[in-house]
């Protein structure tokens, strides 16, 4: 940061026209596209007052769909914390066959449409599915139930973890971990003395950008969800339904709640990425 | 010693199985169910399912919006990361931070919060309309909703590099007599390249790709503002999963498609680091 004032310097020698032309223009085009319809929601909820809001928010429905929205969240925050933490480690230190479409294919999540995802769920695990067909034998219904819901989030939050921690295992090497168990630590000890402390800012990050991303998903929830109020709906599923339902007020209500959410989680972003050690850029 | 290495233990062949069971039950398993579905009836049905007039203009559409889209945010986005890098401002550390906004924000939101603002009854909306341009529930709409939902990608690829830039070759150049535009197009852009690429080809499999807030601003209205993942989503909630293979598939390919030229991408620069 100390040699910071130096090259700023060194560039745009004189304060043109130019520059405030170009920073006024990008903060103002900025402004007009991410900032204005935040205020915009805030303004539309506030004009119709305390009342309609808490009612809205208090309905069953919204209330079954906040419910729903977080139980959801923790299952993939759970498992993918878990299992994405697996896959780095065997990513990190093993060797084998197709271990490197492995590590293609945890991108694709990122890539693929939410109603593709949706769409692939509903033939491997809907009733006629490969999957599917062994479950409804069991009793067990999938897809336009619960269990649909939570494995579409998963998928779409699959890459976080794995992505946030992969790095820093790399980069970390084994030394520590080798020096530990020669040490004569057993591997749970090497695990919970080593490797987790120096994995846990990425960790945190990780989990923080899932848990964002297992409220908003809507998607591909949406498509093996079924929609069914006060069973299948999640916070963004509601919020759809009561906005095409022309029930403005409910749809806002829940909006802004989310949005708050989203702005709380972004914050928690934003102080652990500095944890993580992570130059911001700024 | 790498050849006298023992067999892998249990321990981590137990951890490699859990990995695969869990990659290959949600993403791989997935994808293969797909693909064979949509190529068990034969190529020939689903060049009938693309090419129908209703899934043709959704692709069409998506394809347009996403390229109007990334050409605006090209420009803003690189524009921004520059301002953000190179200038001093009031408030910058927090407008940084607001620029990750779009992606905290759930799509629907992002949809509804765009209808409160440019909508019908809108002020902003009804003030466009007079001018005779519908935004909501048309074209401008979702390339709204698309710039809006991919906004952070371009700035934060080309955010880094520039930081990490050093200014000896723009210095270099305006000593030796280069006009600011000069240095910029022939230093300064090269260098920013795979940056800029990479943040396009990333909003771009975005745009294809989103519904939350598109299937909210757009209408939806088939052959006019229905984009390929609302289609697919029309033909799902009517029954017709067959007859949304054809598209999905063309979705599914084009994300593996972007997938291999980030890929690609990385490892020329990298390349070029090391090359350097």
């Amino acid at each position: 940061m100390s040699k910071a004032p130096e090259r700023v310097e060194v560039l745009p020698r004189t304060q043109s026209p130019l520059r405030h032309l170009i920073s006024g223009s990008v903060l103002l085009w900025f402004g007009l596209l991410v900032l204005l319809p935040l205020l915009g929601i805030f303004r539309e909820t506030i004009k119709t007052g305390p009342q309609i809001f808490l009612n809205s928010l208090g309905a069953p429905g919204s209330r079954h769909a906040f419910y729903l929205t977080l139980l959801i969240t923790v299952v993939a925050v759970v498992l993918n914390t878990v299992f994405g933490t697996i896959l780095a480690i065997v990513l990190s230190t093993q060797k084998f066959k197709g271990k490197i479409l492995l590590e293609g294919m945890i991108d694709l999540p990122f890539a693929v449409s939410p109603v593709v995802a949706g769409l692939m769920f509903i033939i491997l695990y809907g009733p006629n599915g490969w999957l599917g067909s062994l479950f409804s034998a069991a009793g067990i219904k999938i897809i336009y139930a619960l269990p649909g819901m939570i494995i579409a989030t998963l998928f779409v939050t699959l890459p976080f973890v794995v992505r946030e921690i992969l790095p820093v295992l790399n980069e970390f090497g084994r030394e520590q971990e080798e020096a530990a168990v020669v040490l004569g630590a057993s591997r749970w000890q090497t695990f919970w003395r080593v490797t987790l402390p120096s994995i846990k800012w990425g960790l945190a990050y990780g989990v923080t950008l899932t848990i964002a991303r297992a409220i908003g998903e809507f998607g591909a929830v949406l498509v093996v969800s079924g929609g069914i109020i006060n069973q299948t709906q999640t916070a963004t599923l509601y919020i759809h339904d009561q906005f095409t339902d022309f029930n403005t007020a409910g749809a806002f209500a829940a909006a802004l709640v989310l949005a708050a959410m989203s702005f709380a989680i972004l914050t928690v972003i934003q102080v652990v990425y500095k944890k993580k050690g992570g130059d911001h850029p700024c | 010693m790498s050849r006298t290495r023992k067999p892998p233990g249990y321990g981590s062949l137990s951890l490699r199985g859990a990995a695969l069971l869990y990659v290959g039950l949600l993403i791989v398993l997935p994808v293969i169910a797909i693909s064979s579905r949509a190529l068990g009836g034969g190529i020939t049905s689903l060049w009938t399912q693309i090419t129908s007039p209703q899934a043709m203009a959704a692709l069409k559409l998506t394809l347009l919006m996403a390229f109007i889209m990334v050409l605006i945010n090209v420009v803003t986005g690189t524009a921004m990361a520059w301002v953000l890098v190179r200038y001093r401002f009031p408030l910058k550390k927090v407008i940084n931070a607001m620029i990750d906004i779009p992606f905290a924000i759930p799509t629907v939101v992002t949809g509804i919060m765009l209808v409160v603002l440019y909508g019908p009854r809108s002020i902003l909306g009804t003030l466009f309309s007079r001018m005779g341009v519908e935004i909501i529930f048309d074209k401008p709409g979702i390339v709204l909703a698309l710039l809006f939902v991919t906004f952070p990608f371009v700035v934060r690829s080309v955010q880094p590099v520039l930081m990490e830039m050093e200014p000896d070759m723009e210095e270099a150049a305006q000593t030796l007599g280069a006009s600011r535009s000069v240095t910029f197009f022939r230093i300064v852009l090269p260098t920013l390249l795979p940056a800029i690429l990479t943040g396009a080809a990333l909003s771009f499999s975005r745009a294809l790709g989103e519904f939350g807030s598109v299937v909210i601003v757009a209408g939806n209205i088939p052959l006019k503002t229905q984009t390929a993942p609302v289609y697919v989503f029309g033909e799902i909630e009517s029954g017709n999963v067959q007859s949304a293979m054809g598209v999905s598939l063309f979705l599914l390919f084009s994300s593996f498609l972007v997938l291999v030229m980030l890929k690609l991408i990385q490892n020329r620069s990298q390349r070029h680091v090391e090359s350097t």
